[in-house]
């Protein structure tokens, strides 16, 4: 089975305005959604109290409401269904600091007599624990960024690092946007997924990139447009069918994995989705605006190529003892 | 066919993987095994401060006490002995007996002592304050562990974290209200004191303020039984639980549970001292700030043994003891962060994340095969082969599979296929421009592999600060997801690779492209 089969090239270049259009569009799109909307920070980062209950038959949500009213600790919890009916999340603000009775404790003396229930999972996330969490998550967004620049810069040229640290910006923007859209809750897990999006697109990204650069090196005279417009038009089989290998696996997750699991399978859905957009029409073109210099860079090939016949050349002369 | 040496590394990988991923699969009882992580096998996850600046005010506590008793013992007559949090004064009355302190302070570790004529006062030095902070948190997580130890469930992890952090992980744990039952026992500050009752001026303690107690240099405690019932009591406690050796549960006459405990010769010695002082008088039984008895002196007390009894359950008692034994915290612990999750939910998540590893590990397969034919099949068994492998080698190293771990291992079968993609795509190309079906294998390898190394590395340098810098869980991510990326080289790149090679006369003689790669011609 083929779903492309190389017999001529797309001009995928010549549609980049549109798609930058469109790309630029969203992005903004996504700001203003996390402008207006906000990221809804889970306990991970906020701080704060999440119990899990489960219920034999279906949980009373108005009783426990009613039950839950009795104590001031519990004025601004929220109460809502978790995967099924009969599971139910109360989320609160505040976290408590003491170790034998703690939020868990009572909220599970102030929901006894409405109904038969256990108490499946209690986190409690104090202040300077989230705080630091935050903290700690933004420090390593930041850093995988900056590690992939350098190795990008470096195994390729720097236009390469850049234009493919825009396309992961762009991705993990709009996944924010889609997380902020749809109330997921922010926690350790999405910062997860965020971190897998780079990694991914940024596969994505390097494949389509490895093929231009293969085509510059080849040294044909041919204008780096077309290189590029080649590169991607004889890599998107391969573009095609991992995106839908991981998206196949990714979906199961997102449907099977369990209500806990959703947050994490939601954000890299969207990552799967907007990665293997970007490394198509967001990485590639702007490494054409960018100005790629394709005869310097053919100089500077010849130039390294050069140093390494010299070196080679002193080296031989060495082992033979003429020097 | 014939064998090379990739094959031979391939085969040796896959035996590799399927004997050291056995134990985890069978959960036999030999061998190592992957350790469920917290989240998937139900438990208590718990991250401790502790409350250092407590530490040095007992610590000025227990030294007024032996001040208390140095002077008591060698009859020299002190005056407004008292104390507060930083600081000790006093007044000796006999100006000969002020040299008889010297030696004593010696002995004295980290103090500091101003003299004023005959007033003296004392206080910790700067360094002493933070050692005993220091201390304060290692004796807290020795105190914890022995705790722990005790309570009976398998295996605790009680670690420092950070420089004053303490981790806790309780796994086992079925019900919440073992929970509670775990962490009341952990943080119980077990500190014992044995203080005098001041008979003096007991009777108007239901008239007395606290300001009022402390002037009299008393405070005022209540029952433990019923908080209804007050008794005014000395500051200075004549002993606290340091002087403690053992505790056990026993029985009273009426088969009611209390505990007996045992104090050091040194203990032993200030008891006797002051029972004998002390005949007609009573002495408080002092448990974490509550009287739990106070009994009269009818005699002088030596062997420095007693009782606590309280309206204890067997299990209570039990409890107590353990964290009396244990000995008390020098400072309270509060908690900063805690992840609890039962063994009923663990299970659930077990079940849902292995059907979606199924469900995707199927889809991969099945559409790998209905592409590539034959070689999407060789994809596929380098795709097990990998699964195999990383489970063999977490299992080696003991490591923690976590939910956000299944989840890395199910984005491995997603991502380790590509490899075997990019691989094939350059074949088929190789194909379509004529080459021989070696220079096609050879070439298509060659220029895979510099894409997929790329690619690869990335990835890995996510995944690292991934384990840098997450907490808990998410490094589980991290790990199965280096591990996952690494045993790709080995069965994607490398594996098939040694499998084209073996078969490739018979590939070259069959002429049969569609086949073997999924493409006519």
């Amino acid at each position: 089975m083929e779903f492309f089969r190389y017999t001529r090239t797309f001009n995928f270049m010549g549609k980049s305005k549109m798609a930058m259009f469109l790309s630029v569009a969203v992005v903004l799109a996504s700001y203003a959604i996390l402008a207006t909307k906000g990221l809804n920070y889970g306990v991970d980062f906020a701080g704060g109290t999440v119990v899990q209950v489960k219920y034999t038959s279906t949980a009373p949500i108005k009783v426990m409401r009613q039950a839950l009213k009795e104590n001031k600790l519990f004025t601004n919890a929220s109460i809502s269904e978790f995967g099924s009916s009969d599971e139910v999340v109360i989320r609160m603000k505040v976290s408590s600091g003491s170790v034998t009775r703690d939020i868990g404790d009572i909220t599970r003396e102030a929901l006894k007599g409405t109904g038969e229930f256990t108490i499946r999972r209690v986190d409690i996330v104090g202040p300077t624990v989230g705080a630091e969490l935050k903290e700690k998550g933004i420090m390593s967004l930041l850093l995988a960024v900056f590690g992939i620049l350098i190795y990008v810069a470096f195994r390729f040229e720097w236009r390469f690092a850049v234009a493919s640290i825009v396309a992961l910006i762009h991705d993990v923007s709009i996944a924010l946007g889609m997380v902020a859209l749809f109330a997921i809750d922010v926690n350790l897990d999405v910062l997860a997924g965020l971190l897998t999006i780079l990694g991914y697109s940024l596969n994505d990204t390097i494949i389509v990139f490895d093929r231009i650069r293969e085509g510059v090196t080849k040294g044909r005279n041919v204008a780096l447009k077309d290189t590029i417009n080649e590169s991607v038009t004889r890599t998107l089989a391969r573009t095609t069918l991992t995106s839908l290998t991981t998206f196949f696996v990714v979906f199961t997750l997102f449907m099977f994995g369990g209500e806990i699991i959703h947050p994490f399978a939601f954000t890299l859905l969207v990552g799967v989705v907007v990665g293997t957009y970007s490394s198509v029409f967001v990485a590639s073109p702007i490494l054409l605006w960018f100005g790629f210099d394709v005869k310097n860079y053919h100089v500077k090939l010849a130039n390294k190529a050069k140093r390494e016949a010299e070196k080679q050349k002193m080296r031989d002369q060495f082992d033979g003892g003429i020097v | 066919m014939k064998l090379n040496y990739r094959i031979v590394i391939f085969a040796l990988a896959i035996i590799f993987g399927i004997t050291f991923s056995l134990p985890s699969l069978t959960q036999s009882e030999d061998g190592k095994k992957i350790t469920l992580g917290l989240d998937l096998q139900g438990g208590l996850h718990m991250l401790l401060g502790v409350k250092t600046e407590e530490a040095t005010k007992s610590r000025i506590k227990s030294i007024t006490a032996s001040i208390k008793h140095f002077s008591d013992r060698n009859d020299i007559l002190i005056d407004g002995l008292s104390f507060d949090e930083n600081e000790i004064s006093f007044e000796v009355l006999d100006e000969d007996e002020l040299s008889k302190f010297d030696e004593f302070f010696k002995d004295i570790e980290g103090i500091e002592v101003i003299k004023n004529m005959t007033a003296i006062s004392l206080s910790l030095t700067s360094e002493e304050i933070i050692k005993t902070e220091k201390e304060a948190i290692s004796q807290a997580i020795e105190t914890i562990r022995n705790r722990l130890d005790q309570f009976g469930l398998s295996e605790p992890v009680v670690a420092r974290q950070g420089e004053e952090q303490i981790l806790v992980q309780l796994a086992g744990i079925k019900t919440q209200e073992e929970e509670q039952r775990a962490r009341e026992l952990i943080s119980r500050a077990a500190k014992l004191e044995l203080m005098a009752v001041d008979e003096d001026r007991n009777a108007r303690v239901y008239n007395m303020s606290d300001s009022d107690a402390a002037e009299y240099g008393d405070i005022i405690l209540s029952d433990a039984k019923n908080s209804e019932i007050k008794y005014l009591v000395r500051e200075i406690p004549i002993l606290d639980g340091g002087m403690l050796t053992d505790a056990s549960m026993g029985f009273d006459q009426n088969n009611r549970p209390l505990i007996n405990f045992k104090l050091n010769a040194e203990g032993a010695e200030v008891f006797g001292d002051f029972t004998g002082r002390s005949i007609g008088k009573r002495l408080a039984v002092v448990l974490d700030g509550k009287v739990y008895s106070a009994p009269n002196i009818n005699e002088r007390i030596g062997g420095g043994s007693g009782q606590i009894s309280g309206n204890y359950t067997v299990m209570e008692a039990k409890d107590l003891a353990i964290a009396l034994r244990s000995g008390a915290l020098l400072a309270p612990i509060y908690m900063m962060e805690k992840r609890s999750v039962g063994p009923s939910l663990g299970a659930d998540s077990i079940q849902s994340s292995f059907v979606a590893l199924i469900g995707g590990f199927v889809l991969v397969i099945i559409f790998m095969m209905v592409y590539y034919r034959l070689a999407g099949v060789i994809a596929n068994i380098a795709l097990i082969a990998n699964l195999f492998i990383l489970l063999a080698v977490m299992s080696l190293f003991g490591a923690t599979l976590t939910l956000p771990g299944m989840a890395g291992i199910v984005l491995t079968v997603g991502m380790a296929v590509d490899a075997n993609v990019i691989i094939s795509e350059r074949i088929r190309e190789l194909i379509y421009e004529g080459k021989s079906m070696h220079k096609a294998i050879e070439d298509g390898y060659a220029n895979a592999m510099r894409a997929i190394l790329d690619a690869n590395i990335t990835t890995l340098i996510a995944s690292v600060v991934l384990y840098a810098y997450g907490t808990g869980a998410i490094k589980g991510f991290a790990i199965t997801m280096s591990i996952g990326i690494l045993a790709s080289m080995l069965t994607a790149i490398l594996g098939t690779h040694g499998v084209y090679q073996m078969l490739e006369s018979r590939i070259t003689k069959s002429k049969n492209n569609k086949l073997w790669f999924g493409i006519k011609g």
